[in-house]
């Protein structure tokens, strides 16, 4: 049984991790002809961060008592998170033209009961941190050195729930605790910016107590270190990095389309958007 | 622009209907519910639990800023390191109970009965009961047991837990049955919703040589007049009413049902079968989705057709006031059940 970590021996380099995660969902979404397909290339890079660099996992043990805890509080991300943990050998490549489908191990919205590896049932937006300051709290009282991350949205930063959690993990001093914000300003109705997260949202943290980062949520040398810096940080706080990532990453003519929470993609553009994304494939 | 108010509630200022000489204070918050000079025994799910956490390390206790008023703070006297104060904060109250019982551990988590059931509900549903976690909710103040008014009056928290799947409902009656109640949920697999009385809590059905079942319908007294089909502390209620009818040559039998969910449909259908007495459920909840609808609905299920009667709170927001006013105001004393039951024998 091998424990994938970051001392872990790959000639699997960062940005081809990351453009794996693009091409598998885009893979999914043509399946379906639909999806967040903007959101998962958005977070590709921060995805590929956590799986092939910070986390600490077994593949073929999900479950393993010594595993990294990842929550996706953002169900509707499950699509980028599956196209990542197929990549990481979680799941099998071969369940891609399942996404979406009646008895699909990989529903639409992401579930703990369906799928191995997904450990939260995410989608009513605001409790993905409650439930990793309980799971933090828990590997504490067990002495179990893991961390908790969490991937919550910018529009998650406007339920309450969020800042409750968020006062909670000052009070506990989680350092275990790892809160990751893909900040790509859309949210159902429009921009973020116009409805509840004004702004300022690193300060905003760290005036909560938390040790707070904002990168490029696109630039993997920034996330990298500030993965590092989040894991080593030596005071007893709970860890956050806000990410600035960009809508449909990776596909430039879909980058280009009107911001949209919800991407609309025509059925003859998924070939297109592999074959743009193709021709950049890393070396 | 003229905007003209809209009708509100209907207005408290007008003279009420307690006589001068019977008014009575509201009761601090933290009294007993009982003060009617039974025997009592101090903090009975505080007690218990921290009996419970001698031998099971993976039980800890969360409250949200009401452990003195749920009794759990004697379990956080008791094992400090073991007891979360998660502050005025129901979301995370529940959502980081969830994410301690998925380490393996098994939350017992208070509040009020309203913060839990109105507040915090999609936490539950979604952070605990969708996964089934062994979350114990447990919570003070169910149905008319204060005087507050309706911002800690919950009493619909039985039809709002009802309705969530995973879910099993408790509402115990007395001291003796919260101490057993609170070492069977802790027992059982799943998430559990469990009404609460504190402080010095009357000590009834001992003497009736009652044990608790988590799930079962229990006679407690059998009679041949009346089947009251009664949870929580009203059981305590239609058993003095019981005697008081017996006096009068009423015979009553009381079935206590404190699992409100799974309701034990078979045993109910089965008491209500027997002929010739009349079905009353008497419940400290109101008329709507408590007891006495999931008694009725698992009757007609059963194809079980019998007179039928309930007594309940009414669908309002209650008064303010001192709680052995409101009971007798909203029928839940023993002079009123017992008037009610008569009339009803004579219709």
């Amino acid at each position: 049984m091998q424990t994938r970590s970051e001392t872990s021996g790959s000639n699997v380099s960062l940005p081809q991790r990351a453009w794996a995660i693009r091409r598998n969902a885009l893979l999914m979404g043509e399946v379906q002809g639909q999806g967040y397909i903007g959101q998962a290339l958005g977070v590709a890079d921060v995805l590929a961060t956590s799986y092939f660099h910070a986390m600490t996992y077994r593949a073929d043990d999900p479950e393993w008592e010594g595993r990294d805890r990842f929550y996706l509080s953002i169900g509707h991300y499950a699509i980028a998170l599956y196209a990542a943990m197929i990549e990481a050998g979680i799941l099998p490549e071969d369940e891609i033209p399942t996404y979406g489908m009646d008895d699909s191990r990989m529903p639409m919205s992401g579930m703990a009961a369906y799928t191995p590896g997904m450990e939260i049932t995410g989608g009513s937006l605001g409790h993905g941190l409650g439930i990793a300051v309980g799971a933090a709290l828990g590997l504490k009282r067990k002495k179990n050195p893991a961390f908790v991350y969490n991937l919550l949205s910018d529009g998650e930063l406007g339920e309450g729930s969020t800042w409750e959690a968020v006062m909670s993990a000052v009070q506990w001093k989680l350092d275990n605790l790892i809160a990751i914000v893909d900040f790509n300003n859309q949210q159902a109705d429009g921009p973020t910016r116009d409805a509840l997260a004004v702004g300022a949202e690193a300060p905003k943290w760290a005036a909560f107590g938390w040790y707070a980062q904002e990168v490029d949520g696109n630039d993997l040398d920034a996330l990298l270190a500030a993965f590092d810096n989040a894991r080593n940080h030596a005071e007893a706080k709970p860890r956050v990095i806000i990410c600035n990532t960009k809508m449909c990453k990776g596909v430039p003519f879909l980058e280009e389309r009107e911001s949209n929470h919800f991407i609309r993609v025509e059925a003859d553009e998924w070939a297109k958007a592999l074959a743009v994304l193709d021709e950049g494939k890393p070396l | 622009m003229t905007i003209p108010a809209h009708s509100r509630r209907k207005s408290k200022y007008e003279p009420r209907s307690v006589p001068e000489g019977e008014k009575l204070a509201t009761s601090a918050m933290i009294a007993s519910l009982d003060s009617e000079g039974r025997e009592t025994v101090a903090a009975p799910f505080g007690h218990a639990l921290v009996d419970l956490a001698k031998t099971r390390e993976d039980i800890v206790g969360l409250s949200a800023d009401l452990s003195k008023y749920t009794d759990l703070h004697v379990f956080a006297q008791a094992h400090p390191d073991r007891f979360y104060q998660m502050g005025m904060a129901e979301a995370v109250l529940m959502s980081a109970a969830a994410g301690l019982a998925r380490e393996g551990f098994t939350p017992f988590a208070t509040t009020y009965a309203v913060f839990a059931s109105r507040r915090a509900y999609d936490f539950i549903a979604m952070a605990i009961a969708e996964e089934n976690l062994p979350v114990k909710i447990c919570c003070a103040l169910p149905g008319l047991t204060t005087g507050y008014g309706p911002s800690h009056q919950a009493t619909e928290d039985l039809a709002i837990m009802r309705g969530m799947p995973n879910l099993t409902v408790i509402d115990p009656c007395d001291a003796v049955e919260i101490d057993q109640a609170t070492r069977a949920i802790a027992e059982t697999p799943g998430p559990v919703y469990m009404r609460l009385l504190r402080g010095q809590v009357p000590d009834v059905l001992g003497k009736y040589g009652y044990r608790f079942e988590l799930g079962r319908a229990q006679t407690i007294r059998d009679g041949s007049d009346v089947l009251f089909i009664s949870s929580g502390f009203m059981t305590m209620r239609v058993l003095d009413a019981a005697e008081a009818l017996a006096r009068d040559g009423v015979s009553c039998a009381v079935l206590h049902s404190p699992t409100i969910k799974p309701l034990d449909a078979e045993t109910i259908a089965a008491e209500a079968r027997k002929s010739g007495r009349l079905v009353i459920t008497t419940e400290n909840h109101s008329v709507t989705g408590g007891l006495g609808e999931a008694v009725a609905g698992a009757l007609m299920r059963a194809g079980v057709h019998v007179p039928f009667r309930q007594v309940a709170l009414p669908d309002e927001y209650l008064d303010a006031g001192a709680l052995p006013t409101l009971h007798e105001q909203y029928g839940l004393s023993v002079g009123r059940i017992t008037a009610r039951v008569k009339t009803w024998l004579e219709e």
